[in-house]
């Protein structure tokens, strides 16, 4: 062992150097970064529109350029030799300094928007936020804000980073489709759709920033008042934007989740995933595989969610208390309809679901539940603004915990240390709900391929969510797990085949059952007997 | 309690234990003098090439052993003595037991060959193997070239190893074209393309005569016999074949042959020790499988039928339907039933390769009856249950080739071949 260890840091540099394509890269998007740097320190660029296209341009060329030389002259197949050898991808020295970058930018970003050029009370803007007006004002006709920046740098990583993935996948087309889209959906819905909305906006006319894809309670803002009221006043436009972000979340979410697992969403349309995908492909193996992961993982997450759910009800049934000439909805009836909605689906997964549920997800369950119907309860009773706390404070710690710190600063700024998915693992309350149903109601699974697991551990090195496929495969189980984002690539990197994702009947899809298929027909039932 | 004390925590040892611990509550312990727990030997060349750690080799979590109650020692075992019922270790100490179960695995072969114990000469098996490939090829500047004696599944994965650091390879195989003793020859020549493709000098019909020694008693070059050619080079791998490690039972008074002897209840001659996996060799072949199959899935099927019988529910050793795969480069293989490159009188082929030449299928049926036997496929994944189910269906060939997109296992979204299959199965139909 400790020969080894010795010997992979001095060999590190073999499979680690870089060609002539990769420099120029390299050099390329360098530069596009050293303009936006300079535009930090109020270097005086004139013409900033061409500034910003050559910074952008160069940003996306140099990233793409980089891969080309990684995988050109390489045969199709997986592309994974020396991962664990190189420095960003295995938590080196590079990673670090990545992490402690991406952590300090995302810091600035929420809490010092200032430093990053942002005019504040009507003053003009100045810095890299400066940089980006010319093209702000191109799509929505509005100087730029810290988010705009962010927006596009965000567009721009998954489009450059989305060239990566589409080059290293060449072979595998269930990667390349859902990185199209993800890059798509990234492109118009995230970033152009609302901006462009935004030239609507007039005096007398309003509409909320809307990315349509964006859910509740993934966006936690969602149903907040000044959202509410601006869509109600945009009339039919707005109606049918409150509509189909209601809609989208009963009827919607749950008719593709059910045919298609969580994937549809989290890898093949979420802003966060796509991210996580492309730009965080390179860390996807630095999740925590342990059970005692596992276990963090299951408590934090949903108690973000019975959070989020707390924040929200609070947040809307605010407002409906004191303006209840405004909406049709009361209070009442919103506090009473929730607690009844919230009843029912837990006696529903209760009635057809109990056996599948571990012991400690049942105490989970009733836990969350008593709470959430305690607190309505006291809520309903005690009358005013009182949620125990007060629900512009709950929603203001949401959004600097799990809005900012979270999903930001850890879910992003940690990508080089902790892996991809941290915060779609342990934090998204999206996540949460979907994965609840995907492992209850759905019909996808990832099919095992009968004995022919040689439990080599290529599966769970990869598999961005810490899932351990390698512990299902190799006893002839399937995988149905509520954490898997459906994103294939144990399914790509298994070198025997074993792994299919699979959209099937509900019947036997959850097979706790050894079937180490080339066995004795005799011997296997004895096994399950036990 | 009684004491079942397994030699060996490879896939067979540790199945054994795992389902001995399943089944009842006797003391387990298990012994390796190759690593403190158990890893997934099939991973070696994954760690090499960078893309897993070792730790990420080992199926289970080290709380794992001491939760289930299996008690680990490491430590090589240098005799067995079953008058006693003990087994006495290298460093001097002992251990007694009510039950052996022997699961030493194999070691690579080397045939005699002069300088074949030189610094910088390998096989590839264990955990050492790999420590030592990295010392003498960690890189190119280190090993200038190496070169892989005997082509088999163990040699091309070398040969994909040390590819990925950029070291030159050459790749002396015996027979005239990659691995035809087990594949038939389309399938076997779309290998050997392939190996070039991955620029490796394949040299087939080549055999080693001898390993020129450097200083330092390092290997230097290599002669091939057939050419006389000196190769020089720092590394020398050496996989042709395996055979089993049992080298330390000659005294013992256990029958041994290539492997350690076995009936179908996998007892050796000696009441009360069994033997499994690699080293365990069959007095009569089953079926068309060899006498000793070095296969990681035989391993786990012995260890489960062995627990059986060690806790009171004899049970005979019956394999089903034979099945295997491995990866060439990137060209993945799986096989189902029997295809042999040497066909049987009663066998014949069908065989269909893409334009690609990444991909092909070929498919053994009996000439007369037409009974499907077995499928190879390269580079298209299928479905274990669906051939396992034909095969004890007795299905036909027709069968099968019509029915073939049921047995697809490919990734959703990929291209499809069944019809491509099926033309060509039609039209080499009406050719015949
Ligand atoms: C590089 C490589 C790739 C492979 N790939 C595949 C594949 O893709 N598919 C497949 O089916 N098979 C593959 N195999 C074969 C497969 O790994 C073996 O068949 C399987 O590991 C054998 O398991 P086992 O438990 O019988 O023995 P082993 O795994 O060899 O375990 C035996 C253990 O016993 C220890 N031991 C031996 N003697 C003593 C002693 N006297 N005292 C103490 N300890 C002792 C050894 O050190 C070893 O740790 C591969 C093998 C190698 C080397
Ligand atoms: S289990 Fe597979 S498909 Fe699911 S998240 Fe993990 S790697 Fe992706
Ligand atoms: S990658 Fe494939 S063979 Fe390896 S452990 Fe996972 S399922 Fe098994």
């Amino acid at each position: 062992m400790s020969t080894l260890d010795k010997n992979m840091s001095l060999t590190s540099e073999a499979p680690d150097n870089i060609n002539t394509v990769q420099k120029i890269g390299t050099f390329i998007g360098m530069l596009g970064l050293f303009i936006i740097v300079l535009a930090g320190f109020n270097v005086g660029l004139p013409n900033k529109g061409l500034w910003l296209t050559i910074a952008l341009t160069a940003l996306i060329a140099g990233i793409a350029l980089f891969a080309k030389g990684t995988y050109k002259n390489k045969l199709e197949g997986i592309k994974n030799d020396g991962v664990w050898f190189k420095s960003i991808s295995s938590r080196g020295y590079l990673a670090w300094i990545a992490g402690v970058g991406l952590t300090g930018f995302y810091i600035v970003l929420y809490f010092f928007a200032e430093l990053l050029g942002l005019g504040v009370n009507g003053a003009e803007n100045t810095g890299v936020v400066a940089l980006f007006d010319p093209l702000s004002r191109l799509l929505s006709g509005n100087a730029a804000s810290q988010w705009f920046v962010y927006g596009t740098l965000y567009t721009v990583a998954i489009l450059a980073f989305g060239i990566k993935f589409l080059m290293k996948y060449k072979h595998n087309r269930y990667e390349q489709l859902r990185t199209v889209s993800v890059m798509f959906f990234q492109t118009a819905f995230a970033f152009m759709v609302p901006e462009l909305m935004a030239r609507l906006n007039s005096d007398s006319f309003s509409l909320p920033y809307n990315d349509l894809k964006n859910m509740w309670p993934l966006n936690y803002y969602a149903f907040e008042q000044w959202r509410v009221d601006q869509f109600i006043n945009a009339e039919t436009i707005g109606l049918v934007f409150l509509l189909f972000g209601v809609l989208s979340i009963f009827v919607v979410s749950p008719i593709l989740t059910y045919k298609y697992g969580k994937r549809w969403y989290c890898s093949w349309v979420c802003g966060c995933g796509g991210l996580a995908e492309t730009a965080g492909d390179s860390f996807r193996q630095l999740s925590d595989k342990s059970m005692s992961a596992w276990k963090v993982e299951r408590w934090v997450i949903h108690s973000v969610l019975v959070f989020s759910l707390v924040m929200t009800v609070a947040t809307i049934s605010t407002y409906l208390g004191y303006d209840a000439s405004k909406y049709w909805l009361t209070k009442d009836m919103f506090l009473i309809g929730v607690a009844v909605f919230l009843g029912l689906l837990f006696a529903v997964i209760w009635y057809f679901k109990k056996e599948e549920l571990a012991k400690d997800a049942r105490y989970g369950a009733i836990g969350y539940l008593v709470v959430v119907l305690s607190l309505i309860t006291i809520h309903y009773l005690s009358g005013k603004e009182l949620f125990l706390f007060e629900a512009g404070k709950l929603r203001s710690l949401y959004g600097f915990l799990i809005g900012s710190v979270f999903s930001g600063v850890i879910g992003t700024g940690f990508y080089p240390i902790l892996g991809n998915r941290v915060w779609c693992r342990m934090g998204c309350p999206m996540a949460a709900i979907l994965g609840m149903q995907q492992r209850l109601f759905s019909k996808f699974r990832i099919t095992t391929n009968g004995g022919q697991c040689i439990s080599c551990g290529n599966c769970s090195t990869y598999c961005e969510m810490g899932i351990d496929v390698r512990a299902y495969a190799q006893k002839g189980e399937n995988i149905v797990r509520s954490s898997c984002v459906g994103c294939g690539v144990c399914s790509a990197v298994c070198p025997r085949g074993v792994l299919k994702l699979e959209n099937d009947s509900m019947n036997g899809r959850i097979d706790s059952n050894q079937i180490l298929l080339g066995n004795d027909v005799d011997l296997m039932d004895l096994v399950n007997k036990n | 309690m009684e004491h079942i004390v397994i030699i060996g925590n490879g896939i067979s040892g540790v199945t054994t234990a795992r389902h001995i611990r399943k089944l009842s509550d006797k003391k387990i312990t298990v012994i390796s003098a190759e690593t403190d727990h158990f890893f997934s030997r099939t991973a070696l060349m994954y760690i090499y090439m960078g893309h897993m750690k070792y730790e990420h080799t080992k199926p289970y979590e080290d709380y794992f052993w001491k939760k289930n109650r299996i008690e680990l020692k490491r430590g090589f075992v240098k005799t067995v003595n079953h008058q006693e019922k003990q087994l006495e270790f290298t460093e001097g100490d002992t251990m007694s037991y009510d039950k052996l179960v022997i699961a030493v695995g194999s070691k690579s072969n080397k045939f005699g060959w002069p300088g074949q114990d030189l610094n910088g000469v390998q096989g590839l098996y264990s955990k050492q193997d790999l420590d030592a490939l990295e010392e003498y090829a960690p890189n190119n500047n280190t090993c200038k070239r190496a070169v892989i004696v005997g082509g088999g599944l163990i040699g091309i994965e070398l040969a994909e190893m040390l590819s990925t650091r950029n070291i030159p390879v050459t790749f002396l195989v015996r027979e005239n074209s990659f691995w035809n003793g087990v594949l038939p020859e389309g399938e076997s020549e779309m290998l050997n393309r392939h190996i070039k493709n991955h620029h490796i000098d394949l040299r087939l019909g080549m055999n080693l005569k001898e390993i020129l020694s450097g200083e330092n008693g390092k290997a230097r070059a290599v002669v091939v016999a057939e050419t006389g050619e000196e190769l020089p080079c720092d590394v020398v791998g050496l996989t042709a074949g395996v055979s089993p490690n049992i080298d330390f039972l000659k005294e013992s008074g256990i029958e041994l042959g290539r492997g350690v002897k076995v009936n179908r209840f996998l007892e050796t001659n000696i009441p009360d020790i069994y033997a499994i996996g690699d080293c365990a060799e069959q007095h009569e072949p089953i079926g068309n499988r060899r006498p000793i199959e070095a296969v990681w899935y035989t391993g786990r099927m012995m260890g489960e039928t062995l627990a059986q019988t060690i806790c009171g529910n004899p049970l005979e050793y019956k394999p089903g339907h034979w099945f295997n795969s491995a990866k060439f480069f990137d060209i993945e293989y799986q096989t189902y039933g029997w295809v042999f490159a040497n066909k049987k009188e009663y066998e014949t082929h069908f065989h269909w390769k893409h334009e690609d030449d990444t991909k092909c299928i070929t498919v053994a049926y009996h000439k007369d009856s037409k009974l499907f036997l077995g499928i190879n496929t390269f580079g298209i994944r299928m479905r274990h249950e669906v051939f396992d189910r034909w095969l004890t269906e007795k299905r036909d060939i027709d069968f099968v080739v019509h029915n073939l997109s049921e047995a697809n296992f490919d990734p959703e979204f990929y291209k499809k071949f069944e019809s491509q299959v099926l033309s060509e199965y039609n039209n080499q139909s009406v050719s015949v």
